[in-house]
């Protein structure tokens, strides 16, 4: 792409990059951030001890780096939280017979609305992905690899292009990396704008030149993934881990964070916030902890009404649940999830009925249309939120919309709809008296109170 | 779902904003062909080509008419009706065409909160551009709102073509956006 693209870089003060690099919250992934010359490779080396766990991934057998990230506990940053070691063991090995094409892919289609992180590390901080993805690349034996950015990341497609070019004139891609025989290679491929290739197989469909439309499971994509081949899909996230994993060690990196759901991960902090941006932080600290005492809390004043905390498929939380530590298994077992990490702030002045309705029209808009309960239903969804929000409800709208989650929910070969439904249920049912005063009273609560 | 409209044929009259007439658009040029080829074969089956050859036919004929798409399934050897299909698929290849800056707006939650409509009717109010209603008169500038651009932090955020990426836009800032667009600091669409 011959476009200027110009970037300048958001006033600090306003913004957050990268947390506070501090012996207690440590910065792992988003190593310079906000300094736009950092993501050269000679940076990244005299710096950040750059490229040394790769070299020492690869004295190691590629069983023992998969042993090394399983003793960190890493959980997949992308939204599921599934373990990566784990995911890792299901690619199938070579048999004496049969000598495999194993693929490992890098989810950089971030859209989940709330969540930049990921832009941060491919901005700031390429190389770091690209080490963890030939370390990644090493524990499965694969030989080749692809990075798949979202459209709207054109520009850093091209600044990819030019970091792997670095790395594979240093030696750390192409053939008989760093001496040991085995060739890898990363190519990058560029979606067009299609939320639904977050989801691993659609993003397998897209990258072999298809519409992106989730693949019926299974097989999974350990078994057949891109190009027919097994295949593991990790988020960026995930994958720029890697590489600090092995550079403090596994059992090191798993005392940050609570057992169970090691490590750092980047909040992406948005919505009615002081100090909006990226805060690097250890699993388990409280929800307002972050808002409030690291983000500096409300921006407009008033108090904050309700908080999505993971993305915007999580469903709501409000203020009785904003001392929940922010981990995956305690945000679930409080009715949400943790998701991208992407926490959402609004204030109490934030209208429900239509946040709903905004995000509905989300989901309407992004599924890709294969699933009946999906494609009608979250179109069902928008058409009565819009009536209520504009003053058209009607008086059994609300049980109507009600009805519509169950039927939707785990019914559809993707999460998409599930993740249209949970903000509709959370609100509904947090906020019930907004939706009824809309329809009863033709007008807003939380606007007549602001 | 991104419900398709149906793609200009190449034989419709020019819509303003177009620069090349269609007519001596109907192909592509053996640079991008061979540019196609190229990328086709880094990857392990063809068809992977699909999404990059339609950005590079959407660079030389500024947007992707029919014979765009036929022109890219000619290069790449697969079928029309898959190069459609993928075409329709995907919200960022244009079926219509577009201003030489094609604002886009991101509406999602994030930005709503923080003026995301102000700034929707800022836009409009300065360029004149109806937002989803294709290319002002003079061809200068187009304006659509489009969902989550991954800039949450920074809102409200404007996409200008393909790459310039503004944050924190307010009033003043805008000007300057539009400003640059006018001066010529900011290549056209397709550019």
């Amino acid at each position: 792409m011959s476009m200027a693209h110009i970037r300048v870089k958001p006033d600090p003060q306003r913004y957050s990059f990268d947390g506070f690099g501090s012996a207690q919250y440590p910065n792992l992934m988003l190593l310079g951030a906000g300094d736009l010359d950092n993501w050269t490779l000679k940076t990244y080396r005299d710096k950040w001890e750059g490229y040394q766990a790769l070299g020492r991934a690869l004295k190691m057998e590629p069983s023992a780096v998969t042993a090394e990230v399983k003793v960190s506990d890493l959980r997949g940053r992308g939204g599921a939280g599934f373990r990566t070691g784990l995911k890792w063991t299901f690619m199938p090995k070579d048999t004496p017979e049969r000598k495999l094409t194993r693929y490992v892919v890098c989810n950089g289609d971030e859209g989940e609305p709330g969540t930049f992180k990921d832009r941060a590390i491919l901005e700031y901080n390429p190389h770091q992905l690209i080490e963890g993805m030939i370390i990644a690349a090493w524990a499965m034996q694969c030989r080749m690899g692809f990075i798949y950015l979202r459209g709207e990341f054109g520009w850093l497609v091209d600044k990819l292009d030019a970091a792997l070019q670095q790395a594979r004139d240093a030696g750390f891609l192409g053939k008989d990396i760093l001496g040991t025989g085995w060739d890898f290679d990363l190519l990058t491929y560029r979606g067009a704008g299609a939320y639904i290739c977050g989801e691993e197989t659609a993003l397998l469909n897209s990258l072999e030149g298809r519409r992106g439309e989730p693949r019926v499971k299974p097989p999974f994509p350990a078994q057949v993934g891109a190009f027919g081949q097994p295949t593991t899909v990790n988020n960026v996230e995930t994958l720029a881990a890697v590489p600090a994993i092995l550079r403090m060690g596994g059992a090191q990196y798993a005392r940050i964070g609570t057992p169970g759901n090691t490590g750092t991960r980047i909040y992406s902090l948005s919505g009615h916030i002081k100090r909006p941006g990226l805060y690097e932080l250890p699993l388990g600290l409280p929800l307002d902890f972050i808002m409030n005492d690291l983000a500096g809390g409300s921006s407009t004043g008033r108090k904050i009404k309700a908080v999505i905390p993971g993305g915007s498929s999580a469903p709501l939380f409000d203020a009785k649940d904003f001392d929940c530590p922010m981990d995956f298994d305690t945000v679930k077992a409080r009715g949400s999830m943790a998701g991208s990490g992407g926490i959402i702030v609004m204030d109490d002045a934030t209208c429900m009925v239509r946040t709903t309705l905004r995000l509905t029209h989300f989901y309407a808009h992004e599924s890709c249309g294969q699933c009946t309960p999906c494609r009608e239903g979250c179109n069902w969804m928008e058409m009565i939120l819009n009536r209520i929000e504009h003053g058209e409800g009607r008086p059994g709208d609300l049980a109507l919309l009600e009805s519509l989650p169950p039927r939707i929910n785990m019914r559809t070969l993707c999460p998409l709809g599930d993740a249209a439904c949970g903000p509709v249920e959370s609100a509904i049912t947090k906020f019930r008296a907004e939706f009824e005063h809309h329809i009863s009273h033709k007008a807003c609560l939380a606007c007549a109170g602001a | 779902m991104n419900h398709p409209l149906t793609p200009e044929t190449s034989d419709v009259p020019l819509a303003p904003g177009l620069r090349l007439p269609l007519s001596q658009q109907s192909r592509l040029s053996p640079e991008a062909v061979a540019e196609i080829n190229a990328i086709a074969d880094k990857y392990p089956d063809r068809l992977a080509g699909t999404l990059p050859a339609l950005y590079i036919a959407q660079r030389e004929f500024g947007f992707l008419s029919l014979a765009a798409m036929k022109e890219v399934a000619a290069a790449l050897g697969v079928p029309e009706g898959h190069v459609y299909g993928v075409a329709t698929f995907y919200t960022m290849f244009r079926k219509r065409p577009v201003g030489r800056f094609h604002l886009q707006v991101c509406t999602n939650l994030c930005c709503a909160l923080n003026g995301a409509a102000e700034l929707m009717k800022k836009v409009a109010e300065k360029t004149g551009a109806i937002p989803g209603g294709g290319a002002t008169g003079d061809g200068m500038w187009s304006l659509e709102p489009v969902e989550c651009l991954a800039s949450c932090g920074s809102a409200p955020c404007l996409q200008v073509n393909e790459a310039v990426y503004d944050e924190f836009v307010d009033e003043a800032k805008l000007e300057a956006i539009l400003d640059a667009c006018r001066r010529g600091d900011y290549s056209p669409w397709g550019k």
